[in-house]
């Protein structure tokens, strides 16, 4: 289910350094076009429809076309991702729409409290022994 | 035919940049998440450096990129010699139960973190159905962490095996990935070091040390958004690039290439440089071969044990328990029928294929059907009807989460899962250790798991045959089933370990013998190759039909037709034999030889042309390990057809191998294997 990006929607992210979709995609597929200051997918063969790209484009101009060598025209898939939940439009071929919400966060993004209640130096003679530095592993 | 060689006398010589860390993590997924998050602690107030170099966006990287419906590893009120015997049965008798004891002891904690970081977890609501992450919050379920025992823990969560638990897991790498990320933050911070996060940087080569033998000293890689190359100098090292996949003709070889089960940018990198430094390889005999909805890959686990659906034939006959089967599988595979693991499912499946019963269907209608029936009856029509509806929604988040078009595929097909059964196919092949896989490096193991042998434990654990180099995940062997969470807990056993390594080697001064400009030239041949011939013949750069070099993708797709014919793929109903594997590894020396006409026009090829080569060496690996293994251990995922049958006296033992990049040449050797747990 290569992804695609909407012509008229995309604005090759001109705001900001790079494109939100090339840098996000883990498998460097999203290209930039300079001249016209739109991105593409440059490889559709090697997409693992992973949404990321859809998912992360300020103007929703990504989506996904089914894989066209086993998947019928006519569904589609997008999501809505916000700070807590994100929210699915699925579109069938004969026109049946359904809508999920599910919760993505519990927390703020960029709140995570890393080491909390553990500051200072770790016990170093527990190095080499089982456990981590917060803790002690199961017996059995 | 002649050698190429790159002296820049085509193609641009790149900037270098000389990097020297500590501790590399090289990788960003869980493994070297979990990895950093660990290290840190021990690392910071001593000011020693880590450093992170993953080819993708940490936050979007990995096997967990997408995002996952469940966590397939967490105790919780098991036993931990359960969880031993539970792996070494999927695994069909052969595991370091050391290794697998030592990640099952410890992989909790990192559950237990996920949750505090914010990952929604599912929890059992007083009522005794499940609620989501928000609704577990609202209504004052307690964080797994906050229970007071293992038992509170387990009356809690929600459990879709033995050792599975429910989440709301879009965010789940997101998640850990901040988590990674502030650790590294805070280490530059220890360390006064600038950048210590390197994202978009493909290592194509490891390097040992010139002075001190067998012992690692570095990396180099590039840039694969600017002309840079990087030369990494460390003390110690995780390889956590993942597993493989696409070595095999996927079954899908149009855009379906793309949606393979695992990632598709696992390209074997870990066990392919791991070997060329001369890292012991063990069981990459070993593949995965998941049995899922048909193309588009949808999980099944949930659906099996969660719904409780069954997969029958197209008669409605449930396969596992066709008599003439299972018969005849006992005869071949013996008492490993009885355990009815992963692999001889797949076989009793394969078995009703050939005979015309197939499609095999996933019968979600008659589960939820079913499911519906017993809430209307426990609860009445109106709140049956409203538990039904959420656990409709349950089903989709299951593909949401992880895999998005398979959701794509039934709304395409007008599959609804409470009306319609969906078809699985056993798909084609994946090398992988982290999943229900056990390829990858031997590796030491803790040394304080009663009746261990001593040669199992050579000081650090996880560290392979190589000082200083450590692994994890899908790179460590042997020991499967640690999934996303058992990953991370194995990083951090490693950034522990591999602290303790270079703390007690405080001399070390790694020294890279290569010279700079060799190793940047044989990393840009590509590059040179296709400046040097491309205005040859009038082929445009997307068709490249070209005698003096191959694309990267050509190259990729003949690897996958040796692999696929010769190796038991797909077409061959993963059937081999000695014959067939000899004759595929020829074609796949001359591959090999070819790979010095490797070309790329940009920095994206570039990238495309060093995975395709760790590719090739992976089903290397995987085929002279097949050819070793003198039996099919493993029915279901790969058949030898000329020794078709399981030899428990010649071939219960680890198989391991160890490569001379030199040379070109294998040595292999049986390992005993040890029973260490009832």
């Amino acid at each position: 289910m290569p992804s695609f990006v909407i012509t008229e929607k995309c604005d090759g992210c001109k705001a900001q350094d790079k494109t939100a979709c090339q840098y996000i995609c883990p498998h460097d597929l999203m290209a930039l076009d300079r001249e016209k200051m739109k991105a593409y997918n440059q490889e559709p063969e090697q997409c693992w429809e992973c949404y990321n790209c859809v998912k992360i484009c300020p103007q929703q101009a990504v989506e996904v076309r089914g894989y066209a060598d086993y998947i019928p025209l006519g569904g589609s898939v997008l999501p809505m991702r916000g700070t807590d939940s994100v929210m699915w439009t699925i579109k069938f071929r004969n026109g049946t729409l359904k809508r999920f919400k599910f919760p993505i966060r519990t927390t703020a993004e960029g709140s995570i409290d890393l080491y909390k209640g553990k500051s200072g130096d770790p016990d170093y003679s527990k190095l080499k022994q089982s456990g981590f530095f917060n803790y002690e592993a199961k017996k059995g | 035919m002649e050698k190429e060689t790159c002296t820049f006398s085509y193609c641009a010589r790149p900037e270098i940049v000389e990097h020297e860390t500590d501790l590399l993590l090289i990788g960003g997924g869980m493994s070297a998440c979990g990895a950093a998050f660990e290290a840190a602690v021990w690392a910071n107030p001593k000011k020693l450096r880590i450093t992170m170099v993953d080819k993708a966006a940490t936050d979007r990287s990995g096997a967990v990129a997408m995002g996952l419906s469940a966590i397939n590893t967490y105790m919780g009120g098991n036993k931990i010699e359960d969880y031993v015997k539970y792996v070494r049965n999927d695994l069909m008798g052969i595991i370091r139960e050391d290794l697998v004891f030592d990640l099952g002891r410890h992989v909790d904690n990192s559950v237990h973190l996920f949750e505090e970081w914010g990952l929604p977890v599912w929890k059992k609501g007083d009522d005794g159905f499940s609620l989501d992450g928000f609704q577990a919050k609202d209504a004052g379920k307690p964080m797994l962490k906050d229970c007071k025992d293992d038992a509170e823990r387990e009356k809690n969560v929600v459990r879709s095996g033995k050792w599975q638990i429910m989440i709301n897991g879009e965010s789940y790498k997101v998640i850990v990935a901040e988590a990674a990320k502030k650790a590294l933050q805070m280490n530059r911070e220890a360390t006064g070091v600038k950048e210590n996060h390197f994202e978009r940087v493909f290592i194509t080569r490891l390097l040992v040390d010139a002075n001190k033998p067998n012992t690692i000293a570095g990396a180099i890689g590039f840039s694969t958004r600017e002309n840079k190359v990087y030369i990494f100098k460390a003390k110690a090292m995780l390889l956590g690039p993942g597993g493989c996949v696409n070595v095999f003709r996927p079954r899908s070889i149009g855009e379906g290439m793309g949606r393979t089960w695992f990632p598709v940018w696992n390209s074997g990198s870990g066990y392919a440089m791991g070997a060329e430094v001369g890292a012991e390889l063990t069981l990459m005999e070993n593949r995965f071969v998941p049995a899922r909805f048909k193309d588009g890959y949808g999980p099944v686990g949930a659906w099996f044990l969660f719904f409780k659906a069954k997969a029958t034939d197209s008669n409605g006959d449930d396969y596992c328990t066709n008599k003439e089967y299972v018969d005849d599988a006992k005869k071949k595979y013996g008492k490993y029928v009885d355990v009815m693991g992963t692999t001889i499912r797949n076989h009793l499946m394969m078995e009703a294929m050939i005979r015309g019963k197939g499609p095999i269907l996933m019968n979600t209608h008659t589960a939820m059907q079913a499911i519906g029936q017993t809430f209307k009856e426990k609860l009445g029509e109106k709140e049956g009807a409203k538990k039904l509806k959420h656990l409709e929604a349950e089903a989709w988040e299951d593909f949401l989460d992880m895999t998005i078009g398979q959701a794509g595929m039934w709304a395409a097909n007008n599959i609804e899962p409470d009306k319609t059964p969906s078809e699985i196919i056993p798909s084609e092949p994946y090398l992988l250790g982290s999943h229900a896989g056990c390829a990858g490096f031997w590796v030491s193991g803790p040394g304080d798991i009663p009746n261990t042998p001593k040669e199992w434990a050579w000081g650090y654990n996880r560290m392979s045959t190589v000082n200083g180099l450590f692994m994890a995940g899908d790179t460590c062997g042997a020991s499967g089933h640690k999934f996303s969470s058992g990953s991370h807990a194995e990083g951090r056993i490693v950034g522990k370990s591999a602290l303790a390594y270079i703390l007690d080697n405080p001399d070390f001064k790694p020294a890279i013998k290569e010279k700079k400009d060799d190793l940047m030239a044989e990393m840009y041949l590509p590059y040179e190759i296709y400046e040097k011939y491309k205005t040859y013949t009038t082929s445009p750069n997307n068709v490249s039909v070209n005698p003096h070099f191959i694309k990267p993708d050509m190259f990729q797709k003949r690897l996958m037709k040796i692999a696929d014919e010769y190796f038991g793929g797909v077409s061959t109903w993963f059937k081999t034999s000695k014959s067939m594997l000899e004759e595929g590894l020829k074609r796949l020396q001359l591959l090999k030889e070819d790979a010095n006409k490797l070309a790329a026009s940009n920095l994206h090829e570039l990238l495309r042309c060093w995975e395709n080569y760790h590719r090739l060496l992976t089903a290397e690996a995987h085929a002279r390990h097949i050819l070793f293994r003198e039996e099919t251990r493993y029915p279901g995922y790969y058949y030898r057809s000329d020794k078709d049958f399981i030899d428990d006296d010649n071939w219960k033992c680890f198989t391991n191998s160890k490569y001379d990049a030199a040379t070109g040449k294998w040595e292999f050797k049986k390992v005993p294997y040890v029973q260490l747990f009832p």
